[in-house]
């Protein structure tokens, strides 16, 4: 049992190909935080008034904090001092002038994962030719949303042309002292994207970070803003298969999401940052705040992610259900090996009337990675028949890895119905045995029965990413009948 | 098609087979019989090729190449089917996936064209007819919530779909009703042809009733003590193992406890 399981192992276990690339900024500001930095961020970013004073705030608030201490995660403590906070966009020059100077492993990922060309280039960092540019996908997709009314931005250029409706939504779902992290991407957050699809549209493509190219290298303090005003639509896709180049640690993200009457916001994460070295030397820490608001009736938020990167991941996609009749969604594939630790969940807060939610969340440990679950389901005294259904299932490969599961349920109606359901299992040897014997591939046997396991998840994703992430789990299922 | 020259293996540092010899010929339909414990299972899975078991004397040539040496997908792709005797549930994998897999993996290592969903789709309606599954069960998990009838039929089915040269069903038949044994049997002997051999494994002689084999094998404590004709499956339900259960040695028999 004990060999095969090594066995089991040694073929889940896959190297990070990317590599990590760690190059020198130039123009940046010297490593540190003072408020004499955040206005200095506040100023090149040539930012109004109300932005510099809610900077400020939040770095006062910030101050006064502690790091949360209380995941299931372990790490080193993280000096704030030795950071970074601001580096000009990189000048294109700097970066490999063609993918002939591009590391030929990083190539040869890109290739397994079947990423065009294009994407390629972006991916790596290649310098890109402005004339291509101006004619590229990017540009034509911007045009059309700017027909319909929808605005897809960077968020520093929302802030210049879009103030009210920042000033307006900015931080009235994370506050800017809701926690550590938060506060501190409040404080320092570099860039991001801005969406807003204004009442009753429809937006009609998946959004994209990639087609963002303009705001590539947006750093290691991400905003994110979503808003979907009344019966609007609109589905965001975060992040990328494929290894990206990253030259920072730490990862505090934020993510807003505001969801109005009869609107609805699907919101996709493929992640799949460095996990750093078997030893976990050199991963990401992914410390992220993400939060949804369903601020008027019917009003739906659903977020689906699978993480498979980072050296430690502590996130929990929440959604507020303010409006009656609202719905929240959180189906998430989250996979540790070597090193890795993850701690992450959701939180569902139920507040008004009818409000439903549903939780399925699959963890998948191997090696020594720890996955924990961490969810909380709230409801409040005012949401009368609210309901919940929760489903964590963690899948363990080999036997030094954990998996851990932490529900918390508070329930202040008696007309709630809140169901949760877990279950702990591990590959066995006779399912490999199974499929080998009718012709798999050992390597091939794993992933069909980690497809399978995650095969409730997957269906929540677009169609093209939920491709990418089978492919990224390993297998592809293209053209499976049934 | 398949020379199996004194075998002997173990699990767990237990000897199980003991010096088995055993000959079949295309187009030929083998039975095994024998007692609990006699190593009749070992067989089928070091055959299939279990990792749990090692091999610790003799060879088994399959079709002019050395078995033993081959990883299971390599086995089955170089058309070694086994029937499991207790199929395994794989949550989330829809049959038809698996099916479609396997034998696109087969096809593949044989140079042979991928089959495209139409095509593969038509080629499992056709062999489903004979195992009377009902459709519905292709698009449900792998196993999953079926019947223990149901689980025997998928394994045949899959061995239909893939068509193998040599077939080992390992106890197809225990825990079926009659009715569930005669889809199994008539299944089975549709899939006779000379050039593919079967090795029925079984407790039982029922399913000798249904599917005749040219040769009766008897194993007992690791070794085949005795072959012959149908006549020897019949007489074995008369007699049972007893009367041949002496040809054990002493200490053979101490191990079988």
């Amino acid at each position: 049992m004990e060999t095969s399981s090594r066995d089991i192992e040694t073929l889940v276990r896959r190297e990070y190909e990317a590599g990590f690339v760690t190059d020198v900024e130039s123009d940046a500001v010297p490593a540190g935080l003072s408020e004499d930095v955040i206005r200095l961020i506040s100023e090149k970013k040539r930012e109004p008034d109300f932005m510099l004073e809610w900077r400020l705030r939040a770095y006062r608030q910030w101050l006064t904090m502690r790091a949360p201490r209380w995941a299931h995660v372990h790490f080193a403590p993280i000096d704030f001092q030795s950071i970074v906070y601001y580096s000009a966009p990189k000048s294109r020059d700097d970066g490999p002038k063609s993918l002939a100077d591009v590391d030929p492993k990083l190539l040869e990922t890109y290739d397994k994962l079947g990423i065009p060309l294009r994407e390629r280039e972006l991916l790596a960092g290649v310098a890109i030719d402005a004339v291509f540019d101006s004619v590229s996908v990017a540009t034509t997709f911007k045009d059309k949303l700017a027909a319909l009314g929808i605005v897809f931005c960077p968020f520093s250029e929302a802030v210049q042309k879009h103030p009210d409706l920042v000033r307006k939504y900015l931080g009235s779902v994370v506050p800017y002292a809701d926690n550590f992290y938060a506060t501190l991407n409040s404080a320092v957050f570099s860039d991001g994207s801005f969406v807003y699809v204004p009442k009753g549209v429809r937006c009609p493509m998946e959004l994209s970070t990639y087609f963002r190219i303009n705001a590539s290298k947006t750093g290691q303090f991400e905003r994110t803003l979503i808003i979907a005003d009344e019966g609007a639509y609109v589905s965001y896709l975060e992040g990328c298969t494929a290894p990206m180049r990253d030259e920072n640690q730490l990862h505090a993200a934020v993510v807003e999401l505001i969801a109005l009457k009869d609107a609805q916001i699907k919101y996709s994460t493929v992640q799949n940052w460095y996990p750093g070295d078997e030893q976990g030397r050199g991963g990401i820490y992914n410390f992220v705040t993400k939060r949804g608001a369903c601020r008027g009736e019917n009003a739906k938020i659903s977020w689906t992610q699978v993480e498979t990167g980072s050296a430690i991941t502590w996130k929990y996609p929440s959604v507020i259900l303010e409006g009656d009749n609202s719905v929240g969604e959180f189906y998430s594939v989250a996979v540790t090996n070597n090193m890795q630790q993850a701690d992450t969940g959701t939180k569902m807060l139920h507040i008004g009337r009818n409000t439903r939610s549903t939780i399925i969340s699959k963890g998948i440990s191997s090696g020594r990675g720890q996955n924990t679950y961490r969810g909380q389901v709230k409801v409040l005294k005012s949401a009368e028949n609210a309901r919940n259904y929760t489903q964590c299932d963690s899948l363990l490969i080999g036997d030094r890895c954990g998996a851990h599961t932490f529900p918390y349920v508070e329930v202040r109606n008696p007309t709630a119905s809140v169901e949760h359901e877990a279950t702990t299992s591990k590959i066995s040897e006779d399912q490999l045995f199974y499929l080998q014997s009718r012709g798999l591939a050992a390597e091939d046997a794993v992933s069909v029965v980690v497809n399978g396991f995650c095969k409730t998840v997957f269906k929540e994703l677009p169609m093209e990413f939920a491709v990418e992430a089978q492919k990224l789990l390993g297998v592809s299922l293209e053209g499976a009948v049934g | 098609m398949l020379t199996i020259t004194d075998l002997h293996a173990s699990c767990d540092g237990k000897e199980i087979l003991r010096g088995i010899d055993l000959q079949i010929n295309a187009g030929e339909v083998h039975a095994i019989m024998g007692p609990n414990g006699s190593g009749k299972s070992t067989l089928a899975n070091v055959l299939a090729g279990r990792d749990r078991y090692q091999v610790t004397r003799g060879t088994v040539k399959y079709r002019d190449v050395d078995l033993l040496q081959m990883p299971p997908e390599e086995r089955a792709r170089a058309g070694v089917f086994l029937a499991f005797q207790y199929p395994v549930e794989i949550p989330g994998v829809s049959n038809i996936y698996l099916l479609k897999a396997a034998l696109n993996a087969v096809r593949k290592s044989r140079g042979e064209r991928e089959l495209d969903a139409m095509d593969f789709l038509a080629l499992v309606k056709e062999r489903m007819q004979l195992v009377e599954m009902k459709e519905e069960l292709l698009y449900r998990s792998v196993n999953e919530g079926f019947s223990g009838g149901e689980k025997k039929r998928n394994e045949i089915l899959q061995m239909a779909v893939l068509a193998p040269y040599l077939a080992i069903l390992d106890e197809t038949d225990s825990g079926l009703d009659i009715d569930a044994l005669q889809v199994v049997a008539a299944g089975v002997n549709a899939l006779r042809s000379p050039d593919r051999a079967f090795l029925l494994i079984t407790h039982y002689q029922r399913l000798l009733d249904y599917v005749v084999p040219d040769v009766v094998h008897v194993l007992i404590g690791g070794r085949i003590v005795k072959s012959g004709d149908r006549a020897l499956a019949l007489e074995l339900e008369r007699t049972g193992y007893a009367d041949l259960t002496p040809a054990l040695t002493p200490a053979t028999m101490l191990d079988e406890r």
